[in-house]
């Protein structure tokens, strides 16, 4: 039975954290999804806080990307998590904070380095209380082969207009796939498309407030306008793209066979390791508008265990995790994740520091879904997903994807039924 | 045997299957049926809700639309399984029980390897097989003539739920197979060689002799199959991911319940609801096992040799 087959892993699970037990005192335990990042945390971002407090022990234990809120959550329960605890954005961590899992950080001195929307994701709706220090956050935009722009002469388009014309020019050589994007895993529709070109039709964070306050509907010619764009995409995306995975997505572009990539700015590591010659450019803005806004979204926070028996070490780790030289060392340790902080970051790598200037030249918002319009059924992000492929697939209108998206969020999120 | 020994022996040799029977299946079980009575509250506490869920899941429209499309899914799955998967399986064993076979330990180990792989390789291989970017099925289709025939079937509304439950079968048809192998292996060579010598070919042979003898392994084949295919999940999560796309069109009920109990993304995951589908998928597959004992097993003759 399935029931069986769970029960039996959740009780393996638990198990097995029981007996790793929680550290020593005199010792930070950290838990992360970060698995990727185990390297990092060890050769550079450690040594260089320990290199301030020697009296502090730093240990971090991350658990695979899948895994990691169950399993937190599981620990938490138990009694075992670490005393820090990597915060996903919004409702995920929102509800260890209401569980009294996540202890308030707001009185710690480098808060003030940040800004309200880098804090929205880790405070509560009423804006009082933040329970995480913003750590990073991923932009959205288009990397391109440099490669291939020079072979067929292109420059990097600034207007929607100049887009497509790029875009059909390299459909014309026929050597190149011109936009690589698969609509099979759907998060890559919604991700890199809708959430990536969406804001310059919306506003950024006037759209975004104004749907959460029932002031803007998902019906508006804003939305509907974004999909009609997406839908433009199909015919410039590989052959089969219906059924091309975000791997696949990945090997297209890093082979240098694909020209222009619908990307997060964590692809950057992904493609440096393939040696791929490549610049970015911001989502082209559409005819008649002047104003230009980014999707610069808050992705990781990092909190401290209520339950700690190690409060105070916590809190001065916590405070270094907000200071200027943490922001230097994970902008350039981990390129295409920015650092939230106001300080001022020089990054090496050049794309990534093509992506951050962006905040400068545009406005900033966050993924128009994440805070407080997904607690609901129907799931607004689950919806976008689907929505979003269907418009690219060719399936569904974009009158039609925007009234399921409204229709859904009506249900149940009462200003929207005003 | 005096009684207190024979209490000692009961209990020794029942003890530990009871209790490992008890803990991690029937427990299991109660707790989940117990669980879809209460509702799950956003500070992590129950409340109870007595049949509340269930109404939710079958009339609320936002619950009941994903509920009966996934239960629509999981039945094509299941048909597709028992009209390709066992009858294919059937003749498999049949020529494989064929008396002047060559290299027949080969065979068998060869169709019944995919049944032993993780699903994830399986998934992946395919994947691989029918991208339409590296695949090798397009440029197969091409050399014949047929590329126009190919298309990216696993993402296509139309064509994904039957090409995941082809590649499911491809995987598991080793296991009817084997068992209806095993069930022609068992028949006496002697009734066999009667009919042989009553003037019966190959083929009536198998239809007249063989095929009645081995009509229970079908039946229990059928029902292994259907078990399986209702409790599905791991194929088309690693193949479509937990919203099963496009539009839902390989959701079934594993995934529609793994997505309601663990979340996803930015769903959070609701226990109770969750607990509900898991009761609803228990429910059906008790339902299906009555409907073939009652119906089915008691009407199947069974012979001894």
């Amino acid at each position: 039975m399935l029931n069986k087959g769970l029960k039996t892993l959740l009780l393996g699970a638990a198990a097995g954290l029981a007996l790793s037990g929680a550290a020593s005192a005199g010792t930070l335990t950290i838990e992360s999804w970060r698995n990727d990042d185990a390297q990092i945390w060890k050769d550079k971002i450690i040594p260089a806080f320990q290199a301030k407090h020697p009296d502090i022990t730093i240990e971090f234990t991350p658990t695979a990307p899948k895994e990691y809120n169950a399993a937190l959550n599981a620990k938490l329960e138990g009694g075992t998590a670490g005393d820090i605890i990597t915060c996903r954005p919004f409702d995920a961590s929102l509800e260890l904070f209401t569980k009294g899992h996540l202890a308030p950080v707001n009185e710690l001195a480098s808060m003030a380095n940040f800004s309200d929307v880098a804090k929205s994701a880790w405070t509560t709706d009423d804006g009082k209380t933040t329970f995480c220090v913003p750590m990073a956050s991923v932009i959205h935009g288009f990397i391109y082969n440099k490669d291939i722009f020079k072979e067929l002469g292109i420059e990097e388009p600034k207007t929607e207009e100049e887009f497509f014309a790029v875009l059909e020019k390299i459909k014309a050589n026929g050597t190149y796939v011109p936009l690589v994007l698969g609509t099979n895993d759907q998060w890559e529709a919604a991700t890199m498309g809708f959430q990536n070109i969406g804001p310059n039709y919306w506003k950024g964070e006037e759209g975004r407030k104004a749907l959460i306050d029932g002031t803007g509907k998902l019906t508006d010619p804003a939305y509907v306008s974004t999909f009609a764009t997406l839908a433009k995409w199909s015919p410039y995306m590989g052959e089969g793209f219906k059924a091309q995975t975000y791997p696949d997505s990945q090997n297209l572009f890093g082979l240098g066979k694909g020209a222009i990539y619908a990307a997060g700015s964590w692809d950057i590591s992904t493609f440096r390791g393939q040696n791929v010659n490549m610049g970015a450019f911001k989502p082209p803005v559409p005819a008649g508008t002047t104003d230009c806004y980014i999707s610069d979204h808050t992705d990781i926070g990092i909190g401290m265990n209520a339950k700690t028996k190690n409060a105070a070490d916590a809190k001065v780790f916590l405070d270094w995790i907000g200071s200027e030289e943490f922001a230097n060392i994970l902008g350039n340790e981990l390129p295409g994740f920015f650092p939230l902080s106001n300080a001022k970051v020089q990054l090496k790598d050049d794309v990534a520091q093509t992506f951050v200037n962006w905040r400068g030249e545009c406005k900033s918002t966050i993924r128009n879904s994440y805070q407080i319009l997904s607690r609901g059924t129907p799931n607004l992000e689950n919806e976008m997903w689907n929505v979003s492929a269907q418009v690219i697939n060719g399936a569904m209108t974009p009158e039609a994807a925007a009234a399921q998206l409204q229709d859904g969020l009506k249900k149940w999120y009462p200003p929207q039924q005003k | 045997m005096p009684q207190g020994t024979y209490l000692r022996l009961l209990v020794f040799f029942l003890g530990p299957a009871l209790v490992l029977y008890s803990v991690f299946s029937i427990y299991p079980l109660l707790a989940t049926i117990l669980n879809s009575l209460y509702s799950h509250q956003k500070d992590g506490s129950f409340l109870w809700n007595g049949l509340g869920n269930f109404h939710t899941l079958l009339f609320d429209p936002t619950w009941s639309e994903p509920f009966w499309n996934a239960l629509k899914n999981n039945f094509v799955f299941f048909l597709i399984h028992m009209l390709v998967q066992n009858p294919v399986g059937l003749m498999l064993a049949a020529l494989l029980s064929l008396p002047r076979l060559r290299f027949r330990a080969t065979y068998r180990t060869l169709i019944f390897m995919p049944t032993m792989l993780s699903v994830v390789v399986i998934g992946f291989a395919w994947q691989l097989i029918l991208s339409p970017l590296w695949g090798i099925a397009k440029m197969f289709l091409q050399t014949f003539g047929l590329g126009f025939l190919f298309a990216p079937w696993l993402g296509e509304e139309s064509s994904a739920l039957i090409t995941v439950s082809l590649i499911s079968v491809w995987q598991f048809v080793g296991i009817p197979m084997i068992l209806i192998y095993t069930a022609l292996l068992a028949i006496p060579d002697e009734l066999i060689d009667a009919a042989t010598v009553d003037g019966l070919n190959q083929f009536q042979a198998f239809f007249w002799v063989k095929l009645p003898l081995i009509w229970p392994t079908i039946g229990l084949v059928s029902v292994l199959t259907f078990v399986n295919n209702f409790n599905a999940f791991d194929l088309i999560y690693a193949m479509k991911g937990a919203l099963a796309g496009p539009n839902f069109a390989t959701d079934i009920m594993g995934t529609l319940f793994y997505r309601t109990f663990f979340g996803n993304q930015l769903q959070l995951g609701d226990p109770s609801m969750g607990s509900t589908i898991a009761t609803m998928m228990f429910l059906i597959i008790l339902i299906g096992i009555m409907v073939y004992l009652f119906l089915v097993q008691r009407r199947i003759q069974r012979y001894s040799f």
